[in-house]
């Protein structure tokens, strides 16, 4: 135990400051009211979903819970079922095999909702593009607030994502 | 037999419908393990459907290339040989439509693998006929699981959107009060036709996408499939550009084994391995930005070589990382081993045993940690690995604990390769530019990602394009492991029996 706690004291804290929210990510306005974000606040409970990604978006979706972006110290955290969710946080191109259950999922998502498309793929369908087995884009299949280019963007990109779609305009 | 140039040793072989099993034979009883297996459309060449076989052989890769009349649309199945082919034969039912029928004249498992509701039974999408952009409405998905009865057995079904930050897929498990029976796992949910995007490419150009059929693997890839271009060009990297390439595999390999060791640790319990292990990878990915320019490595292998150099600065401090990496690495794996609790979750679960491994054909970590000696790196050991000298890591239970602690050895082996290669990296040009390719030239790239092995094989089509691309993943062996591994345990810890095998969907689904 005191080889644990020692490693503990050792690295201290290092959790750096979120990034600012980018209002050029956004694709829909006003799909929450002020007064419903203000409630909200930061506290968020995001379900992720790949629908046909190359795993690369979910390594950096995965960092922003590493101590150095510590997405939870802001309140936002991920949780296991969309019925617990306010945002969907989506990667892919969409696969023809994963339309259905990516729109289930947000179907179970309770409004008012969000959606948060990762990457350049689920932002334009990328390298895979549309074709027989692939939808192309996240909005192709559900509505999306706001996109986060980059193959895959880096954590403080996705973080800023998140942050914009929750912002309140005054 | 005709031999291949380049690195990979690599034979062809044209067989007939006989000879196809015959050698299969011939190989599984001298201990072949079968590679990949995959088919195309040859209509359009004056044939009907070619369907090849790559054996894993002593003396390196033989490729079996089954060429069928035009309107024949069987070939032998070889799962009786190789239980592996099982599922690779019905994808490529699923894709070109032609089918594995046993010697008894009874096709084998008629179900459909990746081929879900997005098109209809009656098309074949990689056939050339069929336009990239061909949509059809979306049938009805059924799916006959094997159904298990008896007192007190009930279904758990999961997936394919799963409870964390994961790929999609389906897990059927038949349980008695915790206990599983039985898993039976449904993938193909990511299926985004990339075999029949190839075809759209040209040959350099496609290798962007080669290194996103699996992104936590781009750097292996991204190399199988340079080494598959390269071998039909004749061309030989420089030795500095196959040690930069060698650099950046080993550093892929640590990026996922730590993160992978986090996890564990999150699994069994201990919330600080994840923050410790995730920390450390979070470095290195942020040394990779700023000495490589993408933190995952995308894009930096190209063919002829590699799209980056290090300085005398960059070596120092990747030598100094490796310094501070070491000794924190080691740092943890103490605490992770004498921390009870955690082992108590480790040792004993979600067993291999050798005999299954060996049975099921599993390559990579998970074969290492179940006392199988496959390391491409060690044997053939492709350049530069015949002069860095890997040493292979090994363990012997097969179960949690051996895939972690496979996984801390062979962090800290490739921090001593990172080293060698620092330390000798000769002058050279990092890349070296390629001839026209000869159409219907076909090349094998043949790579040990930080998973296990990666092919490639590569045809050239008229005007350097790709005809025909098939990257396979390690994946297609392991996850019928995962269906053995989780046997006999309780529901609960299959997250934990999951992330110890870590396998790819994007990978296996394509």
């Amino acid at each position: 135990m005191h080889k644990l706690l020692r490693q503990i004291a050792r690295v201290g804290i290092s959790t750096e400051a979120a990034p600012l929210p980018d209002e050029a990510l956004r694709q829909i306005t006003g799909r929450l009211n002020d007064e419903v974000l203000r409630l909200l606040g930061r506290a968020l409970a995001i379900r992720h979903v790949d629908a046909g990604s190359c795993n690369g978006c979910e390594l950096e979706i995965q960092g922003i819970s590493n101590p150095y972006y510590n997405i939870e110290g802001l309140g936002i955290r991920f949780v296991a079922s969309p019925r617990h969710a306010d945002m969907l946080l989506v990667t892919g191109p969409v696969s023809r095999n994963m339309q259905e259950a990516l729109r289930r999922t947000y179907d179970a998502v309770p409004e008012p909702k969000l959606v948060v498309a990762i990457g350049d793929c689920g932002c334009t369908g990328g390298i895979f593009g549309e074709g027989y087995a692939s939808c192309g884009r996240i909005a192709n299949v559900i509505p999306v607030d706001v996109a986060v280019p980059g193959c895959p963007p880096p954590p403080a990109a996705i973080m800023q994502g998140i942050l914009t779609a929750v912002q309140r305009k005054s | 037999m005709t031999p291949l140039p380049g690195g990979a040793p690599a034979w062809r072989a044209e067989v007939d419908a006989r000879s196809w099993r015959g050698a299969s034979e011939a190989a599984a009883a001298a201990g072949a393990r079968l590679g990949a297996l995959w088919a195309s459309d040859e209509r359009q060449l004056g044939g009907g459907v070619r369907v090849r076989a790559l054996l894993v052989c002593y003396e390196g890769l033989v490729c079996l290339e089954l060429l069928l009349p035009e309107g024949v649309t069987t070939f032998p199945d070889l799962s009786d040989l190789f239980s592996c082919a099982a599922r690779m034969q019905r994808a490529i039912n699923d894709l070109v439509g032609v089918r594995a029928v046993a010697a008894g004249g009874h096709p084998a498992d008629e179900r459909g693998w990746l081929r879900h509701a997005a098109w209809p039974a009656d098309v074949f999408p990689l056939r050339r006929d069929i336009a990239m952009a061909s949509v059809w409405p979306a049938g009805e998905d059924r799916y006959a699981f094997v159904p298990v009865e008896g007192d007190g057995v009930h279904e758990i079904p999961v997936g394919p959107v799963h409870a964390g930050t994961i790929e999609p897929g389906h897990f059927r498990f038949s349980v008695v009060g915790e206990r599983v029976l039985r898993l039976e796992e449904r993938l193909g949910y990511k299926h985004k036709g990339i075999e029949k995007r190839f075809e759209e490419m040209g040959l350099e150009e496609a290798i962007r996408l080669a290194g996103r059929v699996s992104g936590d693997s781009t750097v292996a890839y991204a190399w199988a499939y340079a080494m598959a271009l390269e071998s039909m060009a004749g061309v030989i990297p420089s030795a500095r550009a196959l040690l930069l390439r060698a650099l950046l595999l080993e550093r892929e390999r640590i990026a996922n084994h730590l993160g992978d060791l986090g996890y564990l640790g999150n699994d069994g319990g201990l919330a600080f391995g994840l923050a410790q292990f995730s920390r450390l990878k979070e470095d290195l990915l942020r040394t990779n930005a700023r000495v490589f320019g993408h933190r995952y490595l995308m894009d930096r292998v190209i063919p002829g070589g590699v799209a980056i150099d290090v300085d005398t600065a960059a070596t120092a401090v990747m030598l100094e990382e490796a310094d501070r990496l070491e000794r924190d690495i080691r740092r943890l794996r103490a605490i992770y081993d004498d921390h009870a609790g955690l082992q108590d979750r480790f040792v004993a679960c979600g067993k291999l045993t050798a005999e299954t491994a060996a049975l099921l054909g599993v390559v990579g970590l998970a074969a290492r940690a179940s006392g199988l000696a496959l390391d491409a790196r060690v044997y053939p050991a492709h350049a530069p690995y015949d002069v860095l000298e890997p040493r292979m890591c090994t363990r012997r239970h097969g179960d949690v604990a051996a895939r972690v602690n496979v996984r801390f050895e062979e962090a800290l082996e490739s921090l001593k390769l990172e080293r060698r290669i620092l330390r000798r990296l000769p002058l050279g040009d990092c890349r070296i530019p390629l001839p026209t390719i000869r159409v219907g030239s076909l090349g094998f790239g043949w790579i040990e990602g930080w998973r296990g092995e990666v092919f490639v094989a590569l045809e050239a089509g008229a005007g350097g394009t790709v005809r025909r691309c098939h990257p396979h993943d390690p994946s297609w062996q392991n996850w019928p492991a995962l269906e053995h591994a989780i046997l006999g345990n309780i529901v609960p810890d299959f997250p934990l029996i999951n992330k110890s095998f870590n396998l790819s969907y994007a990978g296996q689904d394509l």
